[in-house]
């Protein structure tokens, strides 16, 4: 499944606020023409490269009145991860980041110094899916237990139940 | 004051204020909360992962599950985003008849939350007074929908039960008396000094603070902030009934009470709305077994707050993806805001107003070595030790404090 597969809303008057945020974007990032989709009303989606994501969710939040980030999903793509940040306007209109990050190599910086509640999300994605988002602050991991053995996503798409059987590993 | 001064207290996991577990360690110097950490995780289930391994369908009651209070509130949440997907049509009186549990279900569950506040600050009469009033409503959903919690009522395409004229009238008698019964509540939140002192300036939370850390629902309309899906987003049939959003400008646990009694005289009011607007027709609409590819957001606004589902469909009968956040998870971290220079003795009702959900948050895995008897039953010394030592790998040490204690008592 991939980004391309968002059905793509018929032009109607009612998407007028819609248009204009996917204008908007894209006089603001050239690079994200063709980049924008409409999926329906107060629903779109817009794809960003791991570099584009913070200026992309900056201009969204203090520019385009995206104040509140409603959670970020994590996905597996099979040869990378998928993150969606799905950011919320006092309007209702829902405007998803949809960004990669690597299997195996850093993934994206932190957003929690503009979402201080993005915390647990960030530490969700990285507990469940391995995406390794850089500059976490410390603190306790969510949501899994202390003694969850290392190296094992449990959302990722080749994990299995079984697979905790061998690395057992129990809290003292 | 210096840093010995400070001294950290467990609270939890076990049953931090309502009978839900999560941790928090709360600085303290003196009788003041300096600092909050919070762990969660304790009820995590793995459900997302399971949702990947089922059907839609079996899905739907799976999700159900997650929560008892709001449990419609995620089977909604959930079917709306599978009906987008698939491009059901769910015939009006299927979305209304929805709408009239879901409201039913805020009933149910901002009752049962004026009580546990009640409770929480030593006014079990309170307590005692909305839990029966709350049976009320829980009798209502059991002739609706067969069940009192987890009901079971919604399908993929529609709902499962229809409701009678007997049933319509029922309700409306009961939304009479539930009506009655809270305009008392709203008249004692109003003049009970003992509920005004002791709620008064508790767990304040600014309204830059809701916009700043994303709060939703009750929490974040008693700051100021006019957020509510069912207006903002609306779903279901909420874009046809005429309704306030409820709010308050106390910032604190008196203003939460304030705008959740407020919203139970706006449901009554979009109960009654429901029924005398009821269209006839078909509940539910056919839904194939197998969804389309694609994906979809789904929000819903559950009485604690917004409810977010996301759900992608990979052209089989089960789901590629499913991701659940629930309002706790961003309203929980608002409480450390809350308690930053507060009272120990206020963390209860201030954790309690936000009226958390820890199940819905963490959606348990549990590791366990079938073959190490270790693992079997503490006894009561070994698991004292275990705290012990737990919270001493965590900063938490009271060994000094003891022997203080100690030569005190020796010395009286």
């Amino acid at each position: 499944m991939s980004y391309e597969d968002i059905p793509v809303a018929e032009a109607s008057p009612a998407l007028e606020s819609e248009r204009l945020l996917q204008q908007q974007l894209e006089s603001a990032f050239s690079e994200l023409s063709g980049k924008v989709t409409i999926q329906r009303v107060r629903r779109v989606w817009v794809e960003v490269t791991m570099d584009q994501l913070h200026p992309v969710l900056t201009h969204a939040k203090d520019q385009l009145g995206f104040g509140m980030l409603c959670t970020i999903t994590g996905t597996d793509e099979g040869t990378h991860l998928g993150l969606m940040y799905h950011l919320a306007s006092d309007g209702g209109v829902v405007l998803t980041l949809v960004t990669t990050a690597p299997k195996d190599g850093p993934g994206p910086q932190t957003v929690t110094q503009y979402f201080p509640h993005a915390d647990l999300y960030e530490r969700e994605v990285i507990d469940l899916l391995g995406v390794r988002i850089q500059g976490v602050a410390d603190g306790n991991r969510y949501p899994l237990p202390d003694g969850w053995p290392e190296g094992q996503y449990p959302l990722r798409k080749d994990w299995t139940q079984e697979m905790l059987e061998v690395g057992k590993e129990v809290e003292p | 004051m210096t840093d010995r001064d400070v001294i950290k207290v467990p609270l939890g996991p076990q049953h931090p204020a309502l009978k839900e577990p999560g941790n928090f360690i709360l600085s303290m110097k003196g009788e003041l909360v300096t600092e909050m950490g919070v762990r969660l995780g304790y009820n995590h289930r793995g459900i997302e992962k399971a949702c990947e391994q089922r059907s839609y369908l079996n899905d739907l009651y799976l999700l159900e599950r997650i929560c008892g209070i709001c449990s419609h509130s995620h089977s909604t949440a959930y079917v709306q985003a599978v009906e987008e997907i698939a491009g059901i049509q769910v015939p009006p009186r299927g979305l209304y008849l929805r709408t009239l549990v879901a409201e039913l279900e805020r009933v149910h569950s901002h009752l049962l939350w004026l009580g546990v506040a009640g409770h929480e600050i030593g006014f079990d009469t309170l307590l005692m007074y909305s839990w029966r009033d709350r049976e009320v409503v829980m009798d209502l959903l059991a002739a609706l929908t067969g069940n009192r919690v987890n009901y079971g009522f919604n399908t993929i395409g529609g709902v499962r039960r229809d409701i009678t004229d007997e049933q319509k009238l029922e309700v409306l008698k009961a939304t009479d008396t539930l009506e009655e019964r809270t305009k008392y509540y709203a008249e004692l939140a109003g003049h009970e000094t003992t509920l005004i002192k002791r709620l008064k300036d508790v767990g304040r939370l600014s309204k830059e603070d809701v916009l700043r850390l994303g709060v939703t629902g009750p929490t974040a309309r008693a700051s100021g902030v006019s957020r509510d899906v069912r207006k903002d987003d609306p779903y279901a049939v909420y874009a046809d009934l005429d309704f306030e959003v409820i709010t308050s400008d106390h910032c604190d646990v008196y203003g939460r009470t304030l705008v959740r009694v407020g919203e139970l005289m706006q449901t009554y009011k979009m109960i009654r709305q429901l029924l005398t607007q009821l269209p006839d027709g078909a509940i539910a609409a056919k839904a194939p077994r197998k969804i389309p590819k694609g994906q979809a957001i789904s929000r819903y606004e559950a009485p604690r707050g917004e409810d977010f589902h996301f759900v992608r469909g990979n052209g089989t009968d089960k789901p590629e993806r499913v991701k659940v956040r629930a309002p706790t998870l961003v309203n929980m971290q608002a409480v450390s805001t809350m308690m930053k220079g507060g009272y120990l003795a206020d963390m209860p009702i201030t954790l309690a107003a936000i009226d958390p959900c820890f199940s819905c948050t963490d959606r348990m895995i549990e590791l366990r070595d079938e073959s190490d008897t270790a693992c079997g039953e503490y006894s009561w010394p070994a698991l004292r030790q275990l705290g012990i030592s737990h919270h001493r790998a965590l900063g938490i040490d009271f060994t000094e404090l003891s022997k203080k204690l100690a030569s005190r008592r020796d010395r009286v």
